[in-house]
């Protein structure tokens, strides 16, 4: 099916790209906040690349729901979508409010949000657990 | 508060800059789950639905209050977070001894089992956070 090679060629690796930003966000995070530092440039680029790949499987997503003749509520599907490119800019600015090691804490909360997301996402496309 | 001279909000400042980035998780979470079961299938389980409009409710007012931090906000926080404890445990018993009652998921059934157990463990850090925010700030100027 031409859907299920473009949902191997291009929707995997976005989702992929997605998983690969948010678990590297966690881990680092995770370790500046077991450090005991502030929120450094590093971790705000991570977050970025985070988020750009997030506004990418929001692109892939949308038009793979509009192609396809997948049987997902299209709503919900979206609003996922749609959460996971606000959670990473919102906890960026809570976290630069935050001069302490508990500011790239939020960052590794978003993070952690940003794996089950896409994890509610793959259950929601392949229909198991919805 | 006029006698207030800290800076930031105590209670989301330091670990509590955390706990408020998880209240307002679920504040989104449980509101966007009730939404959809409301609107979407209400007649399905008329009181689970409620009662995840409930936790909704509860959630945003706790995610308010705890970052606001003043100290009418801070007692705001301490009765939904006890609502909350109240709630997750109530609804927890409940969703295993009625499960007719409960054919399907809420944040706060099954002890929050499907949230993994997140909102079981939220109300006791929220209610151990506020204490010692009560504790290390007085109303006594510093």
């Amino acid at each position: 099916m031409q859907a299920m090679a473009y949902a191997r060629t291009v929707l995997l690796p976005v989702t992929v790209t997605v998983l690969a930003c948010a678990a590297v966000l966690a881990v680092a995070s995770g370790a500046v906040t077991a450090r005991n530092r502030r929120a450094g440039t590093g971790l705000l680029v991570v977050a970025a690349l985070t988020e750009l790949a997030v506004v990418a499987q929001l692109v892939v997503g949308i038009s793979q729901l509009a192609s396809g003749d997948h049987d997902v509520s299209a709503a919900l599907f979206v609003a996922y979508l749609v959460g996971l490119v606000v959670v990473v800019p919102l906890a960026v600015l809570w976290a630069l409010g935050e001069p302490t090691r508990w500011g790239p804490g939020v960052l590794t909360v978003a993070a952690l949000v940003v794996l089950v997301l896409v994890a509610r996402l793959h259950q929601l496309w392949t229909g198991t657990g919805a | 508060m006029p006698d207030e001279r800290v800076d930031r909000p105590r209670s989301s400042s330091g670990p509590g800059r955390i706990l408020v980035a998880v209240y307002a998780v679920f504040a989104i979470a449980a509101t966007g789950r009730a939404s959809l079961q409301i609107a979407e299938y209400f007649h399905r389980a008329p009181l689970a639905y409620l009662l995840s409009a409930v936790a909704a409710l509860v959630y945003i007012v706790a995610t308010v209050a705890l970052a606001r931090g003043d100290r009418t906000s801070v007692r705001v926080a301490t009765v939904s977070c006890s609502i909350e404890l109240a709630g997750v445990l109530l609804v927890g018993i409940a969703s295993y001894v009625d499960r007719a009652a409960f054919p399907d998921q809420t944040v706060w059934s099954h002890f929050g089992s499907g949230y993994g157990y997140v909102p079981l463990v939220l109300p006791v850090v929220g209610l151990l956070w506020l204490r010692s925010v009560r504790r290390s700030s007085p109303d006594v100027v510093r």
